[in-house]
């Protein structure tokens, strides 16, 4: 018997019963061409001014004015990467190598883990110009150097935390408070979803769970439905996505209509417009089972393109992997896209660990931008590149390892309006504070919800009373990178 | 007026005044609740007044108070327009912005519709949008009408209020009739009819899943028909099932969980206060006690275990263990949370903005937040045991006997207490003199802990548990002969310390002493010798011989694979210690010269003290350092437990009395291990008082200067029945926040029930009744069960039976195309509830169908399965992560482990919050992510398969019958020949297919290809396949999952 041919009788058959949702133009194709995930509440009584007024919170929303970018892959380095080793190079830090910081500079300085007053440590790579814009890089990112004329590299970026968890949510929801939105629900609240078969807001993870956990990609007080959803490489890929043991999708179509069609005679009698979206629910949860497994399988991926990213086997779970799974995500409408790759914590064993880092994920996030570009996707989608805080120039431990540090950082954007081939913000010569252009978190913020086309003084939710925003009641565009 | 004139009051009014016409096709009414908004509103023609309260001050509140508001540092131009007195006195410009009566002259009115950028009102840059043309003709209305404010309608107590409008003298007698009242009322004003009273079984669903959280069996439908509906609320009301449902609501409210959040998430036990909650509701404990216990109950006279267990509310706050922490800056976040969690929770107003300042819109100045906030700040964060009643009669019999004991030691020694007297004063007077060390860098190796020294000179090592510290100090060294280290008790460590195991245990491997002679930089180890403590246990060794622990030889021998420990034991184990060593050669030093002392452990110790002597040859006698602390106290001030402490080291002191003493060491053998701990309050002493400050902008580094604790003056007053002066400040603001003259307290209380039953608060903002939060559509329902809540002793059980018995409660949840237009989330109350049930509510609900549900009140968390790839995801795997099996397993929901990093997928999927922070409402979504959980997760995929066997055991082999049971066991209702159809059509196509062999019946039946399932005599694994199936279909319906 053929299956496939079995399932497009029953769905016709099903489809002649569904005449009243159709006819009155609410109907499945009517909704699912907008909508993934809808709330209840969207169908009912809503007060809050700034909340949803649409019947479906995902719907597509036009931004408040020109977006330069249409969608968002944020490669989340968590554990803090070594901008020293990495972005930042300082000859005179190495110069200066196994001496104690100027008093000056530390006044109110407060490290983590270490006594600030400890000797200055230089970094051990190489830096060289690359590109057009002649951006310096270290060696061990050589790939990243590749595409040194398509980024934008912040070496001003600063916080407030100093601890991993409260700076994570800080770097994601711009507070160290947990219980706020995330960057990525944020923006899909202000934007909708494109996607018709799989969520607006997917999240992929490689090496280990991360200091903020969940609330790193959380809705906060928004609806759970602007969560990012996490899509899994091992197990199923969308969380009870496999059908119970035994049913095959046959039956599982037939248990479908069947809990369609009670639904709909249900409807009927007690007439609760929930009820309608609870149908569309459920016949999404159908087509995620269908779409994400083939979203999930790389086997269509030519070899050239697991070349590219550096993939030696499509069923690891490596960053490599998570890199061109966002490509075909976003390829897909999804319209953010957030990899945590949680390995970046070098308090000791700097160099070697910050060697292996790199040759885990340099290849595949330049292979990424570099694919976006050649499909033409790389001008309307936004990619950052960084983590939640840097690392000092004193050395921690015997003479490989740095602290965590608040004062400067380095991240990387490309695509989606950011000004390509450029350096923005300088450190002193020891690496240790912002000398020109700081960027702080609530900037950057600012500044990418801009890009967005959303204003991030205009982008609020109503909660307690106060109209929340990413950017709390800070934020400064920073036209320098765009 | 009585409950029946409720349905003829409707009718004659729908008589009087024919409803608006909407004619719709009935088939179409859904396209309208896309496309309309809520019709609903306050329209005002043009010959009414101006309603202040709901018409003027949203839109002050929303425009224009954020610069003219309460706040001192963000007011503009002077101008407060938050008071009569400031809009009719003006701002800076010295001229009124409001005349009343002169609306053209008014500033205000001029500034709103000016068009000069400079001008203009709200400015430009204020992201405000201006005041749209409606708003713009009310404030002017509102001026020419003499400008008068009121009060926010959530700040004035509230009152019955009296029902004259519709010109009916006669009171409602009870809170349910007040309900049907002021809603017969409401519709009748709209022209809109109630609806019919729901289905009689639809009806005890409803009641079942309300009142006690699960659907009603087949027998309970049969009883309710047979016992009617009061009787069978009062049966609900006094199940144990009760309190296991409505805990639910108070545990998002307090954050509860069974982890400590942050990176690391460890588990905490905090089990037994959530059973405190469930025993508190199931025994109907008056809400205002509900509190009181929770914010104070360790300070109530006498306070039992029970009291202290209720204190943990406030500890549910998350804890940070990251390494290198500052932990009084996760402490302070800690204080926010709670004061966030009280003001959602009690007072019903946001006070987070108050952190860091003034609140905009509400009467809370920073001042005032943290007013309230020393209130809370002199409390130490506590861990005790928790004993079983047996176990605490077995204490008591313990102390008991052992005063027993010791009143015979005393009648044999007749002259005991000169004898104890002179023992004493030896021991105090033998003691060398101390000089304790201040350090002035205190740290730890590996830089994960940084302890702190408090001015007793005692160092505090809270935080991440390292095993490395070292203390750096320049003490005037003169010919020093030996150190003591004091490992001593403190009560922010579990259950007093000293130690930071899992019981509060410690052990030391090694102390090094070294010296950096002035303007060296070379530290010179110093030889230790002739170690002596109070007591060490004796020598055993661990981890196959390798290491060592006991004596305290074990402290200064140069290996780090031996410790000194000195456990005391079960019941003992939580007493101070000390150590005393001394240096091979006396030390002669230089001023100037640098001490380092480093610590190396394994169970870290929390609070320790280092001092040095120059008295020849220091010692420590063997007598327990609790005693030798005691007698260093002047006799009148000593505590009881200092004299117990001490008498007891005299009796052991000799050897005569070994026999009365060897009774006693006996009954402590018998000392029992406890069930469990729980982290509580418990308030600092006086002579270690915490001292509250403003913190600039809400920063735990940045203090300003001291707050005495206050109430805010927009409040009620402090109760002066609390015993001013008496009682401890933390009871008496616990009484405030719940003194019957609180405005808030029972509206609040009340709106959170209110909302647990129709799905939406009477304030939809559970969390905010401040003045952004618009006059409720039912104020006066509000106020009248808040009024008539606290004349019933706070009783919740009160307020729900009242609820329940409304007619508006019972009222049919079927909607007309009509309503579904104009009130589409039924906020009228002109039909019946109709919501989603809670996450909670939902997985025992098929566990129930299934037949498969366990019920046992209380205990441990049972941890349930979760995705592989769900775990994989920790920062910290959790290795205890084994789920329940057997009937543990299907537990409700309210005992499953809750860990914060890693939220249960199943219930957040249906919007169960992960305790991060207080959530006192859920927002409820409808997602694909949702659908899947319902089809797939494990456990209701479980109930499916067990829903099956059910049937296939209680019914004979008939589809009819089997299919008519499911349905009434999961809709308590029979299935119409339509439906009946649908399903048989199902069951008839998978038969076929599982007869064909396209299916495995043993696979879908019991989740294994080669398992056969359970089945009752006459059945067959196809059978159970295909009812598997269908129990699937039925246990995912809208109308199984909803409350209808």
């Amino acid at each position: 018997m053929n299956i496939q041919k079995e399932i497009q009788q029953a769905r016709a058959g099903y489809l002649k019963r569904r005449w009243f949702l159709r006819d009155c133009g609410v109907g499945l194709a009517g909704i699912a061409a907008t909508s993934l995930l809808m709330s209840d509440k969207s169908l009912g009584w809503t007060t809050e001014p700034n909340g949803p007024t649409a019947s479906n919170p995902l719907a597509p929303k036009l931004p408040h004015f020109q977006p330069k970018a249409r969608r968002v892959i944020y490669m989340f380095q968590a554990g803090a990467p070594s901008q020293l080793e990495l972005f930042d190079y300082k000859p005179e830090l190495k110069s200066r190598d196994g001496q104690l910081p100027p008093a000056s500079l530390l006044e109110g300085y407060r490290a983590a883990f270490i006594d600030p007053n400890s000797a200055l440590l230089g970094g051990k790579f190489k830096f060289a110009r690359h590109g057009e814009c002649g951006m310096e890089l270290s060696e061990v990112l050589p790939q990243t150097a590749s595409i040194a004329d398509q980024i934008c590299l912040i070496k001003s970026l600063h916080t407030e935390a100093v601890n991993h968890a409260p700076a994570q949510i800080m770097m994601n929801t711009g507070s160290q408070q947990f219980g706020r939105p995330s960057f990525g629900a944020w923006t899909l609240y202000g934007l909708g979803s494109e996607s018709s078969d799989l969520p607006g807001y997917v999240v992929l993870t490689s090496a280990k769970g991360t200091s903020g956990g969940a609330s790193n990609y959380g809705a906060g007080f928004l609806p759970t439905t602007y969560s990012g959803v996490p899509f899994r490489s091992k197990g199923d890929p969308v969380l009870y996505l496999s059908n119970p043991a035994g049913i095959d999708q046959l039956a599982q179509r037939e248990t479908l209509d069947t809990i369609t069609r009670l639904n709909e005679l249900s409807m009927q009698v007690i007439g609760d417009p929930q009820t309608a979206a609870r149908i569309q629910s459920y016949e999404m949860a159908y087509r995620l089972q269908t779409s994400a497994p083939e979203l999930m399988d790389l086997a269509s991926e030519p070899a050239s393109i697991l070349e590219l990213y550096g993939i030696k086997d499509p069923k690891e779970a490596t960053y490599a992997r998570n890199c061109l799974m966002a490509r075909r995500l976003i390829e897909r409408g999804v319209r953010f896209v957030q990899l945590f790759h949680e390995a970046w914590d070098q308090h000791s064993n700097l160099n070697a660990g910050v060697k292996q880092n790199a040759a885990d994920t340099d290849r595949a996030s330049a292979a990424l931008v570099k694919d976006l570009s050649q499909r033409g996707l790389l001008e309307d989608t936004l990619v950052i590149w960084g983590g939640e805080f840097g690392r000092t120039p004193m050395v921690q431990g015997g003479n490989d390892g740095r602290d965590h540090h608040n004062r400067s950082y380095s991240v990387w954007l490309a695509g989606g309006g950011t000004k390509a081939g450029s350096v923005y913000g300088q450190t002193d010569e020891l690496g240790f504070n912002v000398v020109d252009q700081p960027v702080h978190v609530h900037d950057l913020n600012a500044t990418l919800l801009h890009l967005l086309g959303l204003n991030h003084l205009k982008l609020t939710y109503r909660f307690q009373g106060r109209d929340y925003r990413l950017t709390d009641i800070h934020g400064e565009l920073v036209q320098g990178i765009m | 007026m009585k409950q029946t004139d409720f349905l003829s009051l409707l009718t004659t009014t729908a008589a009087g005044r024919p409803t608006q016409a909407v004619a719709i096709a009935g088939t179409l009414f859904f396209v309208f609740c896309w496309t309309c908004s809520v019709i609903v509103a306050h329209e005002v023609d043009a010959s009414s007044s101006v309603d202040f309260e709901r018409q003027i001050r949203p839109i002050l509140a929303e425009k224009c108070l954020a610069c003219h508001g309460v706040d001192e540092v963000t007011r503009e131009a002077g101008l407060r327009l938050d008071s009569q007195e400031g809009a009719f006195r003006g701002g800076d410009s010295g001229l009124p912005a409001v005349i009343p009566g002169n609306p053209d002259t008014s500033l205000l009115l001029q500034r709103v519709l000016s068009d000069d950028d400079g001008e203009q009102m709200p400015p430009p840059h204020s992201n405000l949008d201006r005041l749209t043309k409606p708003e713009v003709e009310l404030l002017r209305k509102w001026i020419d009408s003499g400008a008068q404010y009121t009060q926010h309608w959530a700040f004035i107590q509230p009152t019955k209020s009296l029902v004259g409008s519709t010109g009916q003298s006669e009171s409602p007698v009870n809170a349910a009739d007040a309900i049907d009242f002021f809603v017969a009322q409401k519709l009748a004003s709209l022209g809109l009819v109630g609806s019919a009273k729901a289905d009689i079984r639809q009806l005890c669903r409803r009641l079942y899943l309300d009142v006690i959280g699960l659907p009603p069996s087949l027998a309970e439908l049969a009883e309710f028909e047979k016992e009617g509906y009061s009787q069978t609320v009062e049966k609900l009301l006094g199940s144990e099932r009760f309190g296991e449902k409505w805990a639910r609501p108070w545990l998002d409210a307090a954050r509860y969980s069974d982890t400590n959040g942050y990176e690391k998430d460890l588990r905490r036990d905090q089990w037994i206060w959530r059973d405190w909650v469930i025993a508190a509701f199931n025994s109907d404990m008056p809400y205002d006690q509900f509190i009181i216990q929770q914010i104070a109950g360790d300070l109530l006279p006498n306070a039992t275990q029970e009291q202290i267990i209720a204190t943990g509310m406030l500890r549910n706050s998350m804890i940070n263990e990251e390494g290198a922490i500052v932990p009084e800056e996760f402490r302070m976040v800690e204080m926010f949370d709670r004061m966030d969690c009280i003001g959602k929770a009690v007072l019903g107003i946001t006070t987070q903005c108050a952190q860091c300042h003034t609140h905009k819109f509400d009467p809370l100045t920073q001042e005032e937040y943290y007013g309230m906030f020393a209130y809370l700040n002199n409390s130490y964060e506590a861990q005790s045991w928790v004993y079983s009643e047996d176990q605490l009669a077995t204490i008591n019999e313990i102390h008991h006997k052992r005063s027993e004991i010791e009143e015979q030691i005393q009648q044999s020694q007749p002259a005991w207490q000169t004898e104890l007297e002179s023992w004493i004063n030896n021991l105090s007077e033998s003691q060398p003199e101390w000089q304790p060390i201040r350090f002035d860098d205190l740290n730890s190796v590996s830089g994960l802990n940084h302890p702190v020294q408090q001015s007793d000179l005692a160092i505090l090592m809270l935080g991440h548990r390292s095993d490395d510290v070292y203390f750096i100090g320049q003490p005037e060294i003169k010919a020093i002969t030996g150190m003591r280290l004091e490992v001593l008790c403190h009560d922010d460590l579990p259950f007093s310390g000293p130690g930071r195991s899992d019981v509060g245990s410690w052990n030391i491997r090694e102390v090094e002493v070294s010296i950096q002679a002035p303007e060296s930089s070379q530290w010179q180890e110093l030889t230790l010798c002739n170690p002596t403590a109070d007591f060490s246990e004796a020598e055993t060794s661990y981890e196959e011989g390798k290491k060592k622990k006991g004596p305290v030889e074990f402290l200064v021998d140069g290996k780090d694979d031996t410790a000194w420990q000195s456990d005391r034991g079960v019941g003992c184990r939580n007493s101070p210690s000390v150590a005393v060593f001394q240096f091979e050669s006396p030390l002669q030093a230089s001023s100037g010269t640098k001490l380092k002392v480093v610590m190396r452990m394994t169970d870290m110790v929390g609070c320790c003290r280092l001092s040095l002597t120059s008295s020849p040859d220091p010692r420590s006698p063997a007598i327990s350092y609790a005693a030798q602390l005691a007698s260093m106290v002047s006799a009148h001030d000593r505590t009881p437990e200092q004299r117990a402490d001490l008498f007891a080291a005299w009796r052991k002191s000799i050897p005569e009395l070994n026999q009365y003493n060897e009774r006693i060491d006996q009954l402590y053998s018998r000392f029992p291990t406890a069930r469990t701990s729980v982290l509580h309050l418990k308030e600092r002493q006086p002579q270690s008082r915490r001292e509250t400050h403003l913190l600039n902008r809400g920063e735990w580094s940045r203090p300003l200067h001291p707050i005495q604790v206050s109430v805010p003056a927009a409040w009620h007053p402090l109760p002066t029945n609390a015993g001013a002066g008496e009682e401890a400040p933390r009871l008496q603001f616990a009484r405030w926040l719940v003194d019957r003259k609180s405005p808030l307290a029972a509206r609040v209380a009340v709106n959170r029930v209110w909302q647990s039953i129709f799905g939406t608060g009477l304030v939809e903002t559970s969390e905010d009744f401040g003045t952004r939060t618009a006059v409720p559509e039912y104020r006066e329902i509000l106020d009248w069960l808040a009024v008539d809540f606290m004349e019933h002793e706070w009783s919740t059980k009160h307020l729900i039976r009242q609820i329940v018995s409304s007619r508006t409660y019972q009222q049919s949840p079927a909607a007309d195309a009509q309503m579904i237009t104009i009130d589409p989330g039924n906020r009228l109350l002109q039909r019946g509830p109709r919501v989603r049930v809670d996450a909670e509510v939902m997985r025992d609900m098929v566990m129930s169908i299934a037949g498969v549900i366990h019920h046992e009140l209380g205990g441990p968390s049972v941890i349930p399965p979760v995705p592989q790839n769900v775990l994989d995801y920790n920062y910290t795997y959790p290795s205890y992560w084994t789920p329940a099996t057997g009937t543990q397993r299907y537990r409700r929901t309210i005992y499953g482990f809750r860990k914060r990093s890693m939220p249960d997928p199943a219930m957040s999927s249906f919007d169960a919050p992960n305790g991060d922070f207080a959530c006192v409402r859920r927002i409820r979504s409808n997602t694909p992510l949702a659908a899947l959980t319902g089809l797939n997760e494990t456990v209701f995929v479980e109930a499916a398969q067990g829903l099956a066997l059910r049937l296939l055991r209680e019914c004979s082999n008939n589809d009819r019958q089997r299919i008519d049971l499911a349905f009434e066991l999961c809709m308590a209702r029979l299935p119409t020949d339509e439906e009946r159809a649908v399903v048989l059509e199902l069951l008839n196509s998978q038969r076929k297919r599982v007869a064909d062999g396209w299916l495995n019946a043993r696979e879908i039946a019991t989740g294994l290809a080669d398992k056969l399932p359970e089945l009752p005599d006459g059945s067959t694994p196809q059978d159970a396949a295909v009812w598997t199936m269908l129990a699937r279909v039925l246990l995912n319906l809208d109308e199984t999952i909803c409350k209808n």
